[in-house]
C-alpha cells in the first residue's frame, strides 16, 4: 500500500517541489515509514535501557552494569563465537551446492536450489520437536547408535549444538545470494582468465569467488547477524548464556522490569549495525560491477560421468543433512505416537484431516500476510538499494542501517512497541484500534523481513555496472525509464531471491505476530501451530500445519526458480547467436 | 494488491456480521480447554458469543498492560496466580461480585479465590513428577515418588523442569519446597535435583514435550500436562509427591470491560456445577474446585479434597511467597538456570567421588566430599535477607516509591551472586575430583 502511495505521491510532488529529485522523495518517504514503524515503536520500548530503574532519570549506569557483569561478558563471547562458527559451517554447506548448480550443466538445478532453500522455513515449536526426536539425546540417530554401537553423539548439546542447528537453518542465506551472484558474473572475465592459463581451483579462487563476493558477503553478513540476534534456536536447545536469549528472558518475565533486557537489546541492535558497517568497509574501494549482462553468467561445463556421480553424491549428502529436520517433521505429521523410539509407533492421516477441517483460514491468512509483506519488502528494498548505491543523497546509508537494524530487534519488542504506539489510534469504518487490525501484522512482517530483501537487492545492484544505465540515458531514456527497463530487469534475480527469502521466513514468523493477533480468524499459520502445540494432543496436528507451511513456501520457491531459468533461457539464446 | 483489496473487503464483511454480544477472552489455555467451554457456554447463554484469543501468559499480560487505554478485552483466563497479582496491582482487573455456590475457601492450604475479590480460582492443579515409561524401562531406572528421590545419582541427566521465572506454577513448587524444608535445605534440594537435570526449559510446556518425546525421563510438571499427555496416548505416567503445591487456575474480569454483563455471565458459568463438569473432559483433565463435581469423575481421577491426597502438604504462606517472589526467581536463575553447566559438573563430580568412596573409610576423601557438598549448597543470602524489603525491592517492578532504601541495582546484586556461585561450583568440583582420585 505504502508502495503505491509513494509512487503516486512521487508523481504529485515531483511537480510541486521540482527541486527534490524523485529518488529523494522516495528516500524521505521510506525514512518516514521506517521511523514510524520501526525506530519510534522500538525506541518507546528500549528507552528503558537509559533510565535509572528507581528514580526514572536518564543514566548510563545500566550500560556500565552490563560491562561489569561476568554473565553478560561470557554471553557476548559465546554469541560472537557461535555466529562466526555458524558462518564458517554454513559456507561449507552452501558453497558446493551453489557452485555445482551454477557452474555445471546439471539436471535438476531448480529442484536442488529449491530443496536447499527449505531449511530456512522451520516452523516454530514443531521444528524443534522434530529436531530433538531425530538428533536429541534419545533421538532416532542416537537411539540406533546406542543400540548397535553403544555410544551417543551430542549433536544438540551446548554451543556446538547451537552452531550445528543455526548453520543448517541459515545456510540458505548464503546459498541463495551466492548463487544469484555466480549467475551474474561476466563470462568474459572467466574466459580471459582461462586464456591466461588459469583453471580449476585457481580460477575459482582468484576470479570466480572474488567476483561473487558481494553475494557471498550479503549472505554471510545475514547469517552472522541473524545468528547473533536469533533467540529461537538457543532457547530450544536451552542454551541461556548467549545475548539474545538473555535479553528475551529478561524482557518477558511476568512483572519483572529488569532494564538489562533492554540494554542487551540495544547492544544487539548496535552490534548488528556495526557488523554491517564492517562488511561495508571490507567492500569499499572494490568494484564488482561487470558490464555484460544477460550472457548467462559463467559458462556451464559438462561433467564427465565420474565427476557427475561425485557431484550428485556430494549434493545428496548435503541435502540429506540439511533436510533431515523436515524429514522428522514429516514423520511427526504422519505418525501416531512417537516417544523414545527410532520411528513413530504407527502412521495416520488423522492430523491432516484435523488441520483441514479446523484450520484452513490460517493458510489463506499466511499467503495474504507473508505475500503482501514480501512484495512490499522487495519494493522498499530495491528502492533503498538504488538510493544507497546510485545516488549521492546525504544520509542515504542510514536508510540501510535503519532497515537492517530490524534484524536485531526481538519480535516481542517490536510487538510491544506497536501496541504502545498504535493501540490508541482508532481506524475509520469501525475497524477498531490500529494495533488489532490485521494490516498491522503485514506491516510488522514487512519490517522484520525487510533486511533479507534489502541485502539481496543490494548485492544484485552492486554487480550491475553504471555504464549500462549511462548508455540507456545517453540513448535518451529518462531516469525512471532506465530504472524500469534496465536496472530492474537486470536485478531480477536478486529481487526474486529477496522476495523468496522474505516470504518464506515471514510465513513462519511468530514472536511479533503473537502480540498482534487479535482474533483466531485473522491469525497466520505460525499462530495456528502455536495453538496446537499448547497441548500434547496437538503435536501431530501442529506438525501437519508446519508441513503445509513448508510445502506452500517450497512450491513458491520452485516456481520462482523456474521463472529465473526461463528468463535466462530466453535471453541466452540470442546472446549466443551473436 | 488485488488480494489485499479482497482481504479488506472480506474482513469488513466478517466484522459487520459479528455484531452480536461478543465476550472477548484472552487466555493462555489451549484450544482443548477453551473449545468445550465455548461450546457449553454459548449453548447455556445463546445471547452471548465467546471470542477466544490465545496468547502465552507473558504476552497476554503485556497485551493487557499496553492496551489499558482503550481496552478491548473482557476476561483474562490463565493458570499462573502471579500474572493475576501483577494485573491486580496495576489496576487492570475489575472487582465484580460473582454468584457461585458450593466452592470452599481454600484447597489444601492455598486460598482458591483472591481475598480481595479481583479474580477467582476455577480449577485446581497439583504439581507432580511425570515420567516416560519407555525411557524408564530402557534405562532401568527406579520410579521417583518424592522430590528427594530425584536428587539421587542414578537420575543424573534424566530430569527436566522449567525455570520458575518462566512459569508461575513452577515458582510455586520451588517456593513450596523452600517453605516446607526451610530456606537452606530447600535450596540444597533444588540444587541437587537441578544437578541431575538435562535441561531447564524456557516454556513450561517444554517439560511435557521433553518427557513425551523421550529426551528426558522425568519431568517436574503441573499435573494436567501429565494427565492430558497420558490421555493422548503417550507412554507416560504421573505421580504426586506427598509434598505438593495445589494451585488454582484463575479467571478474572478486566477493568473497564467492553461487555461487562457477558463477562460476569461467563465467570459465573465457569464456576457453576455445569461449567465445573467440563473440566473432567479427558483432553482437559483439571481438578474442579467444586467438590460436588467429583461425583461424576471417572475412576482414579485425583481428588484434592480427599484426605489421602498429598498428606504432607504444608501450610503455604502466601505473604512470604509474595514478599520475595521476584527475588526467588532471580536467585534460581542465577544459581541454576544460567549456571546449569557449572552446577552439573560440580554435582557429577561429587556423585563420582561418592561412588568411588561409597565403601571406603578414607576420612580425608569424605571430608573433601563434605566440603564440596557444602560449597554447592552455599547460598549468597539468608532467609532473613530474602524477606528484607531492602533486598526484595531490588527486584520489584520499578519506580513506585522511593521509601525503602535498597542495597543496589538488580544487575549489581546478580553479579555478586553469580561470582559467589560460580566460584563455589568450581571449587566444589576441584575438591570432589581431588577426593575421587584419593
Amino acid at each position: 500500500m505504502s508502495a503505491t502511495n509513494s509512487a503516486s505521491s512521487r508523481a504529485l510532488r515531483f511537480t510541486l517541489f521540482p527541486r527534490l529529485s524523485g529518488a529523494a522523495v522516495v528516500g524521505i518517504l521510506i525514512a518516514i515509514l521506517l521511523m514510524a514503524f520501526l525506530v519510534l515503536p522500538v525506541a518507546q520500548v528500549i528507552y528503558v535501557a537509559f533510565l535509572d530503574a528507581r528514580s526514572g532519570t536518564l543514566t548510563l549506569q545500566n550500560f556500565q552494569d552490563f560491562f561489569n557483569t561476568t554473565l553478560f561478558q561470557q554471553s557476548f563471547i559465546n554469541s560472537f563465537y557461535v555466529s562466526a562458527m555458524s558462518v564458517v559451517v554454513a559456507t561449507i554447506i552452501a558453497l558446493p551446492l551453489a557452485y555445482i548448480t551454477t557452474r555445471f550443466n546439471f539436471a535438476g538445478t531448480a529442484l536442488i536450489q529449491s530443496l536447499g532453500f527449505i531449511p530456512l522455513i522451520m516452523p516454530p515449536f514443531v521444528g524443534a520437536v522434530a529436531m530433538s526426536l531425530l538428533f536429541g539425546r534419545n533421538g532416532t540417530v542416537n537411539l540406533l547408535l546406542n543400540q548397535y554401537f553403544g555410544f551417543r553423539i551430542p549433536f544438540m548439546e551446548g554451543l556446538n549444538g547451537v552452531i550445528l542447528v543455526q548453520s543448517i537453518h541459515y545456510f540458505p542465506f548464503i546459498l541463495i545470494n551466492l548463487s544469484a551472484a555466480l549467475r551474474n558474473i561476466d563470462r568474459s572475465m572467466e574466459e580471459a582468465a582461462q586464456n591466461l592459463g588459469a583453471s580449476g581451483l585457481r580460477l575459482f579462487r582468484r576470479i570466480v569467488f572474488p567476483l561473487a563476493m558481494p553475494g557471498y558477503l550479503a549472505g554471510a553478513a545475514l547469517v552472522f547477524i541473524k545468528v547473533f540476534d536469533d533467540l529461537g534456536t538457543p532457547l530450544l536447545l536451552n542454551v541461556n548464556t548467549m545475548l539474545a536469549p538473555q535479553a528475551y528472558l529478561r524482557i518477558t518475565g511476568v512483572g519483572i522490569n529488569d532494564p538489562m533486557g533492554y540494554v542487551i537489546s540495544f547492544i544487539l541492535v548496535a552490534f548488528s549495525v556495526f557488523s554491517l558497517w564492517a562488511s561495508f568497509l571490507f567492500m569499499r574501494g572494490k568494484d564488482y560491477a561487470t558490464t555484460q549482462k544477460g550472457g548467462g553468467g559463467l559458462s556451464k561445463r559438462q561433467l564427465s560421468r565420474r565427476e557427475k556421480i561425485l557431484a550428485y553424491l556430494v549434493i545428496f549428502l548435503i541435502l540429506a543433512l540439511v533436510l533431515s529436520p523436515h524429514f522428522g517433521l514429516v514423520l511427526l505429521a504422519f505418525g501416531t505416537i512417537w516417544s523414545f523410539s527410532p520411528l513413530p509407533d504407527g502412521f495416520t492421516l488423522q492430523h491432516f484431516q484435523t488441520v483441514f477441517t479446523e484450520s484452513t483460514q490460517y493458510i489463506y491468512n499466511t499467503l495474504l500476510y507473508a505475500g503482501s509483506a514480501a512484495v512490499l519488502d522487495v519494493l522498499i528494498g530495491s528502492a533503498i538499494a538504488y538510493i544507497v548505491i546510485r545516488t549521492g543523497l546525504p544520509g542515504r546509508k542510514w536508510l540501510d542501517y535503519m532497515a537492517t537494524a530490524a534484524l536485531a530487534v526481538p519480535g516481542v519488542v517490536l510487538g510491544i512497541g506497536y501496541l504502545r504506539m498504535f493501540h490508541g489510534i482508532q481506524l475509520p469504518f469501525g475497524m477498531g484500534p490500529m494495533a488489532s487490525w490485521w494490516g498491522i501484522i503485514i506491516i510488522a512482517l514487512m519490517i522484520r523481513r525487510l533486511p533479507y530483501a534489502l541485502r539481496s537487492c543490494m548485492a544484485a545492484l552492486q554487480q550491475l555496472s553504471l555504464a549500462l544505465e549511462e548508455a540507456a540515458e545517453n540513448l535518451g531514456a529518462s531516469k525512471s525509464r532506465t530504472i524500469r527497463r534496465i536496472v530492474v530487469p537486470l536485478m531480477a534475480g536478486g529481487i526474486l531471491a529477496g522476495f523468496v527469502t522474505s516470504f518464506a521466513t515471514a510465513a513462519v514468523e511468530l514472536s511479533a505476530t503473537i502480540m498482534l493477533v487479535s482474533r483466531a480468524s485473522e491469525a497466520p499459520l505460525a499462530y495456528g501451530i502455536y495453538l496446537y502445540m499448547q497441548s500434547p494432543a496437538g503435536r501431530g496436528a501442529g506438525a501437519a500445519l508446519g508441513i503445509l507451511a513448508v510445502v506452500i513456501v517450497a512450491l513458491g520457491t520452485y516456481l520462482s526458480h523456474r521463472i529465473i531459468e526461463r528468463e535466462r533461457d530466453r535471453t541466452v539464446i540470442p546472446a549466443s547467436g551473436q | 494488491m488485488r488480494k489485499l483489496l479482497l482481504g479488506t473487503a472480506l474482513s469488513l464483511i466478517t466484522l459487520s456480521a459479528a455484531s452480536a454480544d461478543v465476550v472477548t477472552v484472552v487466555t493462555s489455555f489451549p484450544q482443548d480447554l477453551t473449545g468445550p467451554f465455548k461450546a457449553a457456554f454459548e449453548e447455556a447463554y445463546p445471547e452471548h458469543q465467546l471470542e477466544v484469543v490465545n496468547r502465552n501468559t507473558n504476552a497476554a499480560v503485556a497485551f493487557l498492560q499496553e492496551t489499558q487505554g482503550s481496552n478491548t478485552t473482557d476476561i483474562f483466563w490463565a493458570s499462573a496466580p502471579d500474572a493475576f497479582e501483577v494485573l491486580k496491582s496495576q489496576n487492570l482487573l475489575a472487582k465484580v461480585d460473582i454468584a457461585a455456590e458450593g466452592i470452599p475457601d481454600s484447597i489444601g492450604s492455598y486460598p482458591i479465590n483472591d481475598p480481595d475479590g479481583f479474580y477467582y480460582g476455577f480449577a485446581a492443579s497439583g504439581y507432580g513428577i511425570m515420567y516416560n515409561t519407555r525411557y524408564v524401562d530402557a534405562n532401568e531406572l527406579p520410579i521417583a515418588q518424592e522430590w528427594e528421590d530425584l536428587m539421587g545419582a542414578e537420575y543424573n541427566g534424566h530430569v527436566a523442569m522449567s525455570s520458575p521465572s518462566r512459569s508461575g506454577t513452577t515458582h510455586l513448587t520451588v517456593e513450596t519446597l523452600l517453605q516446607g524444608d526451610g530456606w537452606e535445605d530447600g535450596w540444597a534440594k533444588w540444587k541437587w535435583i537441578s544437578g541431575n537435570m538435562n535441561t531447564v526449559t524456557e516454556r513450561s510446556f517444554g517439560v511435557p514435550d521433553a518427557v513425551n518425546s523421550g529426551s528426558a525421563g522425568f519431568g517436574i510438571v503441573i499435573d494436567f500436562f501429565g494427565l492430558a499427555s497420558k490421555a493422548s496416548g503417550f507412554p507416560v505416567e504421573l505421580v504426586y509427591p506427598s509434598v505438593t503445591a495445589i494451585v488454582p487456575a484463575n479467571i478474572g474480569i478486566v477493568e473497564n470491560a467492553p461487555s461487562p454483563a457477558g463477562a460476569k455471565d461467563f465467570v459465573e458459568f465457569v464456576l457453576s456445577p455445569q461449567g465445573q463438569e467440563v473440566l473432567l473432559n479427558p483432553a482437559i483433565m483439571r481438578l474442579p474446585v467444586n467438590p460436588e463435581a467429583y461425583a461424576n469423575a471417572p475412576e482414579g481421577f485425583p481428588n484434592p479434597f480427599d484426605e489421602d491426597f498429598a498428606p504432607g502438604a504444608i501450610i503455604f504462606d502466601v505473604d512470604k511467597s509474595g514478599a520475595r517472589y521476584n527475588l526467588v526467581n532471580s536467585l534460581f536463575d542465577v544459581m541454576i538456570t544460567y549456571r546449569l553447566d557449572e552446577l552439573r559438573q560440580a554435582v557429577s563430580a561429587v556423585q563420582r567421588a561418592e561412588a568411588a568412596h561409597a565403601d571406603s573409610s578414607n576420612e580425608e576423601a569424605h571430608a573433601l566430599i563434605a566440603e564440596a557438598r557444602a560449597l554447592i549448597e552455599a547460598l549468597p543470602i539468608t532467609e532473613e535477607q530474602s524477606l528484607d524489603p531492602a533486598y526484595a525491592d531490588v527486584f520489584q517492578v520499578a519506580r513506585k516509591s522511593a521509601d525503602t532504601e535498597v542495597v543496589g541495582r538488580q544487575a549489581e546484586v546478580e553479579q555478586e551472586w553469580d561470582s559467589f556461585t560460580v566460584d563455589n561450583y568450581r571449587r566444589a568440583r576441584e575438591l570432589a575430583e581431588q577426593a575421587a582420585s584419593l
